[in-house]
């Protein structure tokens, strides 16, 4: 099966120039990733983890190699060198990011924060405003909190959000970052539940974890960062 | 290329001075401040490409004095570049350079193609006429001409940037700073115009205000798909509006990207200052 996404001898070094110095974060990264695939990534902070995925969703250029991606709309894209107009339709169409934190407009609420995801793929307000109630019951966000702003919510219930709205897109490729760090065993164990259920889904996912027990028998596959290569 | 651009702008430049025999032969590169040191002339905008495509909100960041909002008065025609191009698709099926247009026409694409939003609502309102005066007299230059439908289109604009009823036949001079932005924000939008300049719009404003007319400007690109170029000296704001930003210094455009890739890995020197600055 030809790989959605496959990332060929990806390195990333940060230049910092007021202290005139070179970090390197990940080296010579290379990964294939099949469609409906759900690849683990495990490591200690600063290893690089989040590195390759930022790369991937453009938030970091990257210094050195390809990271090939099977888009519906432009084929087959080298998302190292996309235009940026073209990593903001993939974004908005076919690419998912969550991580653990929750970075929206302030003073909106929980609601419309899902409605507006599907609002951007072109639907209707009414198509929006159902959708987005289809996925917050889905994903198990108390109706309590749908119409508060989320900057209050529990990390558990920011997550839940998170994915609500990064599912409204319905993407192709889901990357998650972190998404359990610093959450109770209790909320860990509802995120699993969650990836286990877009697993079900057939979404292909590349997700970085803190913890290894977290990813036992969730991932298809499982690699380690050490020092900014995959091992 | 999957889509065209809304507005592109080729090899802008503004100078203040004639030049000097040594400025003159130096290369945008070469000049490595916006003013010569031998003869005084500043360079406000150097070589300025970019484009904004449909719906898009496009960031500029930069220092004061780094040209962002002389780019926007050339763009607007409120100063006259020295030399460049400018190109709107929905004006002469984007063929024409604005900049060459007759005064006549700079005035009719002031009218039907673009809205600005100044700093200073003194720049963009009429302090001493009502607020519906305002945006009835942007219509009737855009060709509106029956009171009715005008007055009406008035009061949906006000309402829309949330002026209160009670208020509109009040003068701007009367409003709050916050207040006479969105007045302005109305007149800006009442001919439609596929594109918006928004010049360091919440600047002076507080927090509070500030808020309601970065929702507002969200809001507006949500529901009239305008493309708009927001200039202003707060990566805060720009973090908040923005789909790309490009980042000024010393007249020139230094680095452009996604806003989080400029924000979380920017790669200019001045930019990374910025940056830091900011968290």
């Amino acid at each position: 099966m030809e790989a959605l996404l496959k990332i060929e001898n990806l390195s990333k070094t940060f230049t910092l120039h007021h202290l005139d110095k070179h970090i390197k974060a990940s080296q010579n990264i290379s990964i294939d990733l099949k469609p409906g695939e759900f690849i683990g990534i495990t490591g200690r902070s600063g290893s690089g983890k989040s590195t390759i995925l930022k790369c991937i969703y453009r938030t970091y250029l990257t210094a050195v190699g390809d990271i090939w991606y099977d888009s519906e709309k432009f084929g087959r894209l080298n998302l190292a060198t996309a235009t940026e107009r073209q990593m903001i339709y993939l974004r908005k169409y076919e690419i998912g990011y969550v991580s653990q934190f929750l970075n929206v407009m302030p003073r909106t609420t929980a609601r419309q924060i899902v409605e507006e995801s599907v609002l951007q793929m072109g639907k209707t307000l009414a198509e929006a405003q159902k959708e987005a109630i289809k996925l917050l019951t889905h994903f198990n966000l108390d109706p309590e909190l749908w119409d508060s702003y989320p900057q209050k919510f529990s990390g558990g219930e920011q997550l839940r959000l998170n994915i609500a709205r990064a599912m409204a897109k319905r993407p192709r490729l889901l990357l998650l970052d972190e998404p359990t760090a610093s959450l109770d065993a209790a909320s860990k164990l509802k995120v699993r539940e969650l990836i286990e259920d877009l697993k079900s889904t057939g979404t292909t996912m590349l997700g970085i974890f803190h913890d290894i027990e977290f990813m036992e028998g969730l991932c298809d596959r499982q690699f380690n960062m050490e020092a900014g290569n995959l091992r | 290329m999957f889509e065209q651009p809304v507005l592109k702008v080729e090899g802008l430049r503004k100078q203040f001075g004639d030049g000097c025999g040594h400025c003159n032969s130096l290369s945008v590169d070469a000049l490595e401040k916006n003013y010569c040191t031998t003869c005084g002339t500043v360079y406000a905008c150097q070589d300025l490409n970019f484009e904004v495509y449909k719906g898009e909100i496009l960031g500029v960041v930069g220092e004061s004095g780094s040209g962002k909002s002389t780019m926007m008065q050339c763009l607007y025609f409120d100063k006259e570049p020295t030399s460049g191009a400018v190109y709107i698709d929905s004006y002469k099926e984007g063929r024409a350079n604005l900049f060459e247009e007759s005064s006549q026409q700079k005035r009719y694409i002031k009218d039907m193609v673009l809205g600005k939003v100044y700093q200073n609502p003194i720049y963009g309102l009429r302090m001493n006429i009502s607020a519906v005066g305002n945006i009835a007299e942007k219509l009737i230059s855009s060709g509106v001409r029956e009171v009715e439908p005008m007055k009406a289109r008035a009061k949906e604009l006000l309402e829309a940037v949330n002026i209160p009823t009670f208020r509109m036949g009040e003068a701007p001079k009367n409003f709050s700073g916050g207040m006479q932005q969105r007045v302005q924000i109305a007149k800006a939008l009442s001919n439609n115009p596929p594109v918006l300049l928004l010049d360091e719009v919440t600047t002076g404003l507080d927090l509070s205000v500030q808020a309601n007319v970065l929702d507002l400007i969200k809001e507006i690109q949500r529901d009239f798909g305008v493309s708009i170029i927001v200039v202003s000296h707060d990566l805060g704001v720009i973090r908040m509006l923005a789909d790309r930003t490009i980042v000024m210094l010393n007249g020139k455009i230094i680095e452009s990207g996604l806003t989080d890739q400029i924000l979380e890995d920017p790669q200019h020197e001045y930019t990374q200052q910025l940056v830091n600055a900011l968290l």
